[in-house]
């Protein structure tokens, strides 16, 4: 029997499953014997068993809801027609979905929809794809007695301010779907039923226009719409899409699952798929709907060489370009020694590409100058938690924090960097959880629709380990430590030491309240909050590894954690934020110069024997250049050479003037990338990458999660990344050559305990897989560290706070600290060539109302921006989401120079830059710094030389034409 | 001692105008110790001035201000007197009642608590408070309780749910959004005798174990407000609330708050629409927490259950009805009014024997029993007798106890469009049947009143009340055609 679901898409069982564990029940539908959890609503129960009732109102992604009066059926037993979607199943039950009479009410119901409903469904955007469409057919809807004279909304406007998508209140049959996902699913409350009745409509905020309301895009709403009356712009403009395909997200460390929905190889939409297990079928605005990057103008499609960076670009063929780069790599190596080259991972690419560019380094080019863009973001998460825990990764699986009871965020701002998963984590806190959070800014979680922060830690920036020693000393303090947990599960000593250290007066929040700005009583409660919550959960970001302490930080984080043992089962744990999709991945991949993948130091000769007898090549044990050495040593004249997968230091990396000299310094610079971002305007040579559209491969996310990404379109530039990679490897003299991504994952497997029971079938069986992986765990690690720590015992480590070189001082009073915004994505390569730029135009400065008025800074108006290492003017926003004293901004874009002003400082293990803290002066100026000028003549001058072979996206010299006819032509 | 003058104070004698009354009695007599009561619900009679004698209080009404003033001219006024009504309590309109509920109604000051005690108060919460709340609950249960508010639940069953619910919090939530066209018996006791429901709420919270209480009442009930906020001060006060958290909620002009799940969620702060059920909210209410919901007079009647023994509200009342209804009696009616009768008397002897027929003299020609929502009935069955079955059996109900009588020119097919009419105004929207069906059966009646396709469009109109009735998620949409088919059944011609 038909389940009334378009053909193609997901199924909907109607209403969500009850918690897993319930006991099984049995009652007959329809005569038809079925067992279902006790919990479960008599229209899943139905769906399950293949019997379809008809709905409207209903969705499985939403509490049932009662409204469309479409599900009802007929109980033995009982009085009237219950709606089967709010009617719980019951042993024994009898329940009968279909009748005479039930035929006929659905029908006289289905009528009443369609006499007030525009008859256009010929030309209707939904067509093909509208549940009331489907219904109407279900219930045998052959005339409307009304007629269509009566009260109707047919006349009500379209609404088509929001970017992505369309607002068309005649479609809307009320079922508020769209209201309720905003709720329970996105959790903005941006939307609600406004009037009662038949004036009863769906309102944006205060009856705005989307574009105006407190709508963040997200798409649930969409997604939830049975009708036209939310509609995505493309599927409006292109038409229903006629195939799918699962593949992941390649925005943030969240890692969702999507449907990517196609007509042939052209992208229609994308879908959040509701088995995706880090989403659960929810999305954010980036994932959903930011994806016209991929076919951007800007997009490079051919391969291009030049001599020097004041030269044209060439476009050539791809063996030109792989013989070029590779006889230039070849000559550096001649002249300046086998070390004055390396490479760089990109946490952007797949884990199969980034294993091959780390292979290469190491085998083809004999060394060990690899590193990954991780370094300057969560190096010190890798260092911290690998020393106290034995395992660089985030203990918990993401669903752990709807078990958790207290969650303390620090230093990071979900809702817009990881805003599914603030999603979910502002459920639980619905649901009743408590919050702390640890942030110099005022960030939404601390005051969101039905969420209120318990405590916000308000620290000056550049503290955070102050802060988390005077929480940790009133755990030892108040005897609210697990002594038991800490017993069993940690090294005595380590701890001892630790506890002497912890209980010292100079670590207790009075000594500390003054360094923190934070009062000794708030940070007391918000400790005991955290010690006694039964289940308590952190959750951290960059505002804590970007410090020169961010590995102090993280290790006094799993002190904490440890000391109250909240390690080691759900809804507990220590769990890093990632950035990027792939970071975690890449990381795991061996992208560190002295690590293998598993991490696994190159030291070990075992290991290394390994991957020597498995590479055929002899492997240098010793670890090389991190990427601030590298570029330490472009400028001493010792590093010439440097081929970059995915990554804009010229944009993302501290200091830029620094990182434009060491560019600048070397001979052969080769970036291989989807756009001529900054760094490639240093290049020597450029080789055109794929969008994640055009991959296959797997990214790991935030929770150790490997999910599939999958070639939903042709390569644009001809080629596979990885298949860049290891023709480059090849040219230089070490072959390396694969069939497919999964002969790469197979290798990795083979290689890396932790990966040892991946292959592509199992991702293909079980959709993803968290690591470990292996004999031990064959479909994965949901939760580590349950019974012992990877390391064995958990080690303590004292963490003496430090304050930052980059303090306050006459000459820069201020302290600037940085953040992202939820519509754009880190350097906004991808993003500013979306209609993102429609919510997020340019990098504003935040400042203090304070602060601008003794300054005479208005809000819009020019700011200049000092620090020791530069300035940059940005405009003024006046808010008091930040402290006076402190000043915030995002760098999304170029221009704004925020890594200007940042500095050469960076935390004591690993490197990771100082980004969070600049000491700086502000100043209302008139116009832009002289950085910015010689940033606009040099971009002027590099648009030039990539006009000849631009497709029209910069300097439109040459008229686009189709890009793989070009790249095919470009390989003859 | 001067004498004791008693004016009434409560909206419906104020509207008649009392407080003019009142001032003209202190003018022109400043000696009389003047009293402000609630009313005894005559409300033909009001103004209605009781003076206390050695015999009892004499009453005199309907007066105004110019015989007020005059009343006291003479000296005490006495039997004689043309505006005398003789002993209140043995005008007949009294004597046929039986005031339970209604006990104190109209002869105390409402804010007077030694008055409410001096009259038997407390005494129903002092028995409470020696049970424990599984007895509490039996009684009410043995009293045969059903709740006031129209659906007559059983009101032990509802507290014994809640008992029994698992859970720290529970709630005691009041129904005071008394929207039904004609009723005002929730008003009066908020009025006029305040504390009688803040000791029968107090009764529910020992009896199920909630320590809150909330009083949710119509916004167009501004003395009611004022009078619960001030005597819930009064009480708290004087001790005998006992911790038991008590406040007023004020709704915000919607019929459908009266439906009890929108009330919650309106007292949630949230837009006031029906939730679908299960879970009855005494097992997940207020919050998500177990919660007794009861209507005004439900509320009100148990602590003369507890006071007087279960027995006692048993042995009023007829079949499965058992104790009083307060009957409400309104629209075109010579003596409207309250009258708290036992159930089972007939309809004929309510609006004949103690309505006095209509106002305008004219033959009844229906009378609109419940609310908007009710049958309108039929002269030939005003012998049904004043109980839940007996008119369920005549597809009528008796809801909160309102009655709306209507002479022999009413246009029922005016009033039966009124009903969807009604009932699109008042609906959430929530659901089809209710938002679309309202709107479409105005249309429909409209239709068919202009003679269009007649016969197809009453095929239609009935189609349209069954899938409302059967289809509907709550009480508003499945009743609101009520009254339709009673207009289709009893005067077909009008439809």
């Amino acid at each position: 029997m038909s389940l009334y679901y378009r053909v193609g898409a997901e199924t909907d069982l109607g209403t969500p499953a009850p918690y897993p564990g319930a006991a099984a029940i049995g009652l007959t539908i329809d005569g038809v014997p079925v067992s279902v959890p006790e919990g479960t609503s008599l229209l899943r129960a139905a769906a399950l068993a293949g019997v379809g009732v008809p709905k409207l109102c209903a969705s499985e992604d939403l509490a049932a809801f009662g409204s469309c009066r479409l599900c009802l059926v007929e109980i033995e037993g009982r009085k009237g027609y219950p709606a089967s979607c709010t009617t719980l199943a019951e042993a024994g039950m009898k329940v009968c979905t279909q009748s005479p009479r039930l035929a006929e009410l659905r029908r006289n119901v289905m009528e009443l929809y369609i006499s007030d409903h525009p008859l256009d469904c010929l030309t209707c955007a939904a067509n093909g794809d509208c549940e009331l469409q489907d219904m109407a057919g279900a219930v045998g809807l052959r005339e409307v007695r009304y007629g269509y004279e009566g009260a109707n909304h047919l006349d009500k406007p379209k609404d088509e301010s929001a970017p992505y998508f369309a607002f068309d209140p005649s479609k809307c049959i009320l079922c508020s779907r769209c209201v309720r996902a905003c709720e329970e699913q996105q959790g903005t409350y941006a939307l609600t039923i406004g009037g009662r009745g038949f004036a009863s409509e769906v309102v944006a905020s205060q009856n705005e226009p989307f574009a105006e309301s407190e709508c963040v895009s997200c798409g649930a709403c969409v997604k939830a719409c049975p009708t036209a009356t939310l509609i995505e712009k493309s599927v409006a403009q292109q038409g229903q899409p006629e195939r799918s395909v699962i593949t992941t997200c390649a925005y943030c460390g969240v890692g969702c699952s999507f449907r990517a929905e196609l007509q042939g190889d052209k992208l229609v939409r994308m879908t959040p798929d509701r088995n995706g297990k880090a989403n659960h079928g929810h999305a954010c605005v980036k994932g959903r709907f930011a994806f016209g990057y991929a076919t951007h103008k800007d997009r490079v499609t051919a391969p291009m060489v030049r001599e020097r960076i004041d030269q044209p670009w060439r476009k050539v063929g791809w063996d030109e370009a792989i013989d070029t780069a590779a006889k230039r790599l070849r000559s550096i190596q001649e002249r300046h020694g086998r070390k004055a080259i390396g490479g760089v991972t990109s946490s952007r690419c797949t884990n199969e590409e980034v294993y091959v560019v780390q292979k290469f380094v190491r085998a083809a080019l004999g060394n060990n100058n690899v590193d990954t863009c991780a370094r300057v973001c969560h190096s010190p998460t890798g260092y911290g938690l690998k020393t106290a825990l034995g395992e660089s990764a985030g203990t918990q699986n993401f669903d752990s924090v709807m078990q958790a009871d207290v969650i303390m965020v620090i230093g990071a701002n979900p809702t817009e960097a990881h805003p599914v998963f603030a999603s979910m984590m502002k459920r639980r806190l619905r649901q009743g959880a408590q919050l702390i959070v640890v942030d110099p800014r005022a960030i939404q979680l601390v005051d969101a629709p039905h969420v209120r922060a318990e405590h916000h830690l308000q620290l000056r920036p550049g503290t955070n380990v102050a802060v988390i020693n005077a929480l940790a000393h009133t755990v030892i303090d108040e005897g609210l430590e697990d002594s038991a947990f800490i017993g069993a599960r940690c090294e005595a000593e380590s701890y001892q030491t630790w506890r002497v250290f912890i209980g010292e007066p100079r670590n207790s929040p009075e000594a500390l309240q003054e360094a923190t700005g934070v009062p000794a009583a708030q940070l007391r409660a918000a400790a005991r909050l955290y010690a006694k919550a039964g289940n308590a959960a952190i959750y951290y970001g960059l505002g804590v590894t970007e410090h020169s302490q961010g590995s102090s930080m993280v290790l006094g984080i799993a002190n904490l954690a440890m000391a109250t043992g909240n390690l080691g089962r759900p809804g507990v744990g220590v769990n890093p934020l990632r950035g990027q999709n792939n970071v975690q991945g890449a990381c795991d991949m061996g992208s560190f110069p002295h690590e293998f993948t598993g991490y696994r130091h190159l030291s070990d000769a075992a290991v290394r024997a390994q991957f020597e007898a498995d590479w055929g090549v002899a492997l240098d044990p010793l670890p090389g250049y991190r990427i601030p050495n590298m570029f330490d040593a472009a400028i001493a004249g010792e590093f010439k050479g440097l081929y970059v997968q995915g990554e804009d230091f010229a944009q993302s990396d501290p200091d830029t003037q620094h990182i434009y000299a060491a560019l600048s310094a070397m001979e052969c610079v080769i970036v291989q990338d989807l756009f001529l971002n900054e760094t490639a305007k240093f290049a020597h040579v450029f080789l055109p990458g794929c969008s994640f559209l055009e991959k296959d491969g797997t990214f790991t996310n935030a929770e150790r999660r490997i999910s599939p990404v999958r070639k939903v379109m042709a390569p644009l530039a001809g080629l596979d990344e990885w298949e860049i990679t290891c023709r480059l490897a090849t040219a230089m003299g070490y072959p390396m050559r694969y069939g497919h991504p999964s002969e790469i994952m197979d290798e990795i497997a083979r290689l890396t305990p932790n990966f040892r029971g991946l292959s592509y079938a199992k991702l293909d069986r079980l959709g993803s897989v968290q690591w470990p992986c292996n004999e031990a765990a064959p479909e994965g690690t949901t939760l580590m560290h349950v019974d012992a720590f990877v390391r064995g015992k958990g080690r303590f480590a004292p963490t003496p706070y430090v304050p930052t070189d980059e303090r306050c001082t006459a000459r820069h009073p201020l302290l600037l600290t940085t953040g992202r915004v939820l519509s754009q994505y880190n350097v906004g390569a991808q993003t500013r060539r979306t209609e993102a730029v429609a919510y997020h135009a340019e990098d504003l400065l935040e400042i203090h109302p304070a602060d601008a008025e003794v300054r005479g800074i208005v809000d819009g108006g020019w700011v200049g921006v000092k620090s020791r290492a530069g300035e940059t003017v940005l405009r003024a926003k006046v808010t008091d989401l930040v402290q006076p004293g402190v000043l915030y901004t995002t760098f999304h874009y170029p221009e704004s120079g925020a890594n200007v002003i940042t500095t050469d400082n960076s935390d004591w293990a690993t490197n990771c830059p100082e980004y969070k803290v600049s000491a700086v002066q502000a100043y209302p100026v008139s116009k832009p710094s002289e950085w910015q000028e010689m940033f606009r003549r040099f971009t002027e001058r590099q648009e030039q030389l990539a006009a000849p072979v631009s497709r029209g996206g910069w300097a439109a010299a040459e008229a686009g034409s189709d890009a793989k006819a070009e790249a095919a032509a470009a390989e003859s | 001692m001067s004498m004791q003058v008693f004016v009434p104070a409560d909206s419906t004698a104020r509207s008649l105008g009392a407080d003019a009354v009142a001032a003209a009695l202190a003018e022109a007599a400043p000696q009389l110790d003047l009293r402000r009561t609630g009313s005894r619900g005559l409300y033909w009679l009001e103004p209605l001035v009781e003076l206390e004698t050695d015999a009892g209080r004499i009453g005199f009404g309907p007066l105004d201000a110019r015989r007020a003033q005059a009343l006291f001219a003479d000296g005490a006024p006495g039997a004689e007197h043309p505006d005398c009504l003789g002993l209140v309590e043995e005008l007949p309109a009294l004597r046929a009642q039986e005031r339970l509920t209604m006990a104190r109604v109209g002869i105390i000051e409402p804010l007077s608590l030694a008055q409410y005690e001096a009259q038997g108060g407390f005494a129903g919460l002092r028995r409470a408070q020696s049970m424990d709340g599984e007895a509490i609950v039996a009684a009410v249960t043995e009293s045969g309780l059903r709740g006031r508010g129209g659906a007559a639940f059983p009101t032990g069953l509802k507290w014994r749910t809640v008992l029994e619910a698992e859970g720290p919090q529970k709630y005691i939530v009041c129904n005071a959004d008394e929207g039904d066209s004609g009723t005002f018996a929730d008003r009066m006791v908020m009025e006029s005798d305040p504390f009688l429901l803040l000791e029968g709420m107090r009764i529910a919270g020992l009896a199920v174990g909630a320590d809150r209480g909330y009083i949710y009442c119509r916004a167009e009930y501004p003395q009611a407000i004022a009078t619960l906020g001030e005597a819930i001060r009064l009480a708290a006060a004087a001790g005998h609330l006992d911790g038991f958290h008590l406040e007023v909620r004020e709704g915000a002009g919607a019929y459908i708050c009266g439906e009890e799940t929108s009330l919650l969620e309106s007292l949630e702060g949230k837009r006031g629409t029906v939730r679908y059920r299960p879970p009855l909210p005494a097992v997940a209410g207020l919050f998500g927490k177990p919660t007794v919901v009861n209507n005004v007079i439900s509320l009100a009647t148990a602590p003369a259950i507890l006071a007087q023994g279960a027995e006692r509200h048993r042995s009023l009342g007829v079949g499965r009805s058992l104790g009083t209804l307060t009957v409400q009696l309104a629209g075109n009616v010579r003596r409207g009014g309250l009258f708290e009768v036992p159930f089972g008397m007939p309809l004929r002897q309510l609006l004949e024997d103690l309505g006095g027929g209509t106002a305008s003299g004219r033959p009844i020609k229906a009378v609109q029993a419940g609310g908007p929502l009710g049958a309108y009935v039929p002269p030939q069955h005003f012998d049904t007798p004043l109980d839940y079955e007996s008119f369920q059996a005549i597809g009528a109900m008796l809801g909160h106890g309102g009655l709306v009588v209507f002479d022999d020119r009413a246009d029922l097919g005016a009033l039966a469009r009124y009903a969807f009419e009604f009932c699109a105004e008042e609906s959430c929207g929530k659901c089809t049947p209710c938002r679309v069906g309202a709107v479409r059966g105005v249309e429909v009646v409209e239709r068919i009143r202009r003679g269009e396709r007649a016969d197809d469009n009453r095929v239609l109109l009935k189609d349209l009340c069954r899938t409302m009735i059967d289809g509907s998620l709550c009480g508003l949409g499945g009743m609101a055609p009520l009254p339709v088919l009673s207009v289709m059944e009893h005067f077909a011609e009008e439809l």
